[in-house]
């Protein structure tokens, strides 16, 4: 063997790489937020809603767990302007990522809502809360917290997925590693160089979320106070 | 124009062998060197740690994608022309064989401590600790997630249809650049995904909620 890796990439070759990581990021927290109100919904049709929401529900999440993103990425990409919606490829790859993380976020959060005691609910009604009441500050916000770490590393699987958009030409990182590459033949560096841009924005979300985490939730900073008072 | 017929229902499910295929290997391929970096996660000797963990953070910190085409292309650099199986088992194996690590180190660090210091004050070896304490009660704990894994990794075959292999995915493709019929064609293909993922997904669940028949059930409201 006798080839020499070449990293020497042209400035215009790095702007489009960092704008595709850019372009990354604001798939990924937009598939995030959309998908987890999705996912939320479903976990509340799931264990108190009407039979047929249960139903509707159950049938969505278990679609989305048990087939590839790719084939649903091809279903609406390919599918939905056969019937006359016409989309964009941008368009189309939100769309079955929020649905994608719909339906995992829905089974997380489902969890953190059959994880709490049934004597909160209780509680809540003697103290005269109105359902909606309940819903926000017993069910909904408690179950977050509790499966918040589930949640956040399903965010990193949704943003290192988000690479297979580029299958049908959604503008993100991928798919400017595809276009470098394509034009300068170095297909092993570019891919290199792109596996390290995900890699950084990986460990840059997973402390984001960490301190996310402290802000959102005061109960957790109290208890990370107190047991760095302890340590 | 032709209609979508039994012949390309059938050329889908033929295709289903190479998804097989592919998902088997990334499977038992994973599962060993999962094994290895299992045990260098848990290894007493810390640079061995360290490796292993650098090795999990890089295959979980990347796009298993990026895996794929790394592999394709770094093969090619080495001057041998493979067929795209060989770079699409090779990254999968790679991919699995992190997040099996990270799972099965989870089981391991779930047996209470006094199981390891119970053994070796038996007199037990650190292999004959692992091999007749510490395994098989893991083993009990990875199960339902290990299951689960399997799930992940069959659909993940359908990105090896990126780079050409002619498993369900790409066949579908085929098929719609003749026909352009998406829906139905792609709703056929993730049929038979689905019928491959969802009894290992049901199974998945009766492991663990055998794991766990102590665990109170929410009674909705």
């Amino acid at each position: 063997m006798d080839y020499a890796l070449q990293f020497d990439l042209t400035s215009d070759d790095w702007m489009m790489l960092l704008n595709g990581a850019w372009r990354t990021i604001v798939f990924s927290i937009g598939g995030m937020l959309a998908g987890l109100a999705v996912g939320i919904l479903c976990a509340i049709w799931r264990v108190s809603g009407h039979p047929i929401l249960k139903v509707i529900a159950g049938c969505y999440v278990e679609f989305i767990r048990n087939t590839p993103i790719l084939v649903q990425l091809f279903l609406i990409y390919f599918g939905l302007p056969t019937l006359g919606i016409r989309l964009s490829a941008d368009t189309a790859a939100m769309i079955a990522l929020v649905f994608n993380f719909g339906a995992y976020a829905a089974e997380i959060v489902r969890a953190g809502i059959e994880a709490m005691p049934r004597g909160q609910i209780e509680a809540a009604q003697s103290l005269g809360m109105t359902r909606w009441e309940i819903y926000r500050y017993i069910v909904i916000l408690p179950a977050i917290e509790r499966v918040y770490p589930s949640l956040a590393s399903q965010f990193t699987l949704l943003m290192l997925g988000s690479a297979i958009i580029s299958a049908i030409g959604a503008s993100e990182l991928t798919a400017a590693a595809n276009s470098v590459q394509a034009q300068n033949f170095r297909s092993f560096e570019v891919y290199l160089i792109t596996g390290g841009m995900y890699l950084v924005l990986t460990l840059a979300m997973r402390f984001v979320f960490s301190s996310a985490a402290l802000l959102l939730f005061p109960r957790r900073r109290v208890i990370g106070v107190a047991t760095l008072e302890a340590a | 124009m032709r209609e979508f017929s039994f012949l390309d229902f059938w050329q889908l499910v033929q295709a289903a062998e190479w998804t097989i295929i592919l998902s088997i290997l990334a499977f038992v391929g994973g599962g060993l060197v999962g094994v290895l970096i299992t045990l260098m996660r848990i290894s007493r000797v810390a640079i061995v740690r360290r490796i292993a963990q650098g090795y999990i953070l890089v295959l979980q910190g990347t796009p298993l994608l990026i895996q794929i085409f790394l592999a394709y292309f770094g093969l090619a650099l080495l001057g041998v022309d493979m067929p795209p199986i060989v770079a699409a088992g090779v990254a999968l194996t790679a991919y699995a064989s992190a997040f099996f690590g990270e799972i099965w180190r989870g089981a391991v660090e779930s047996i209470p401590k006094p199981q390891w210091e119970g053994s070796a004050s038996l007199g037990l070896t650190r292999f004959e600790q692992i091999r007749y304490v510490i395994a098989p009660q893991a083993l009990r704990i990875a199960l339902p997630p290990t299951v689960g894994f399997a799930v992940q990794i069959i659909k993940n075959t359908s990105l090896a249809a990126i780079i050409g292999l002619t498993e369900i995915t790409r066949v579908a493709q085929f098929i719609n650049n003749v026909l352009i019929d998406p829906i139905m064609i792609f709703g056929v293909a993730a049929a038979i995904y689905f019928v491959l993922c969802f009894p290992l997904s049901v199974l998945s669940r009766y492991f663990e909620r055998r794991l766990h028949v102590d665990r109170p059930s929410f009674k909705s409201f």
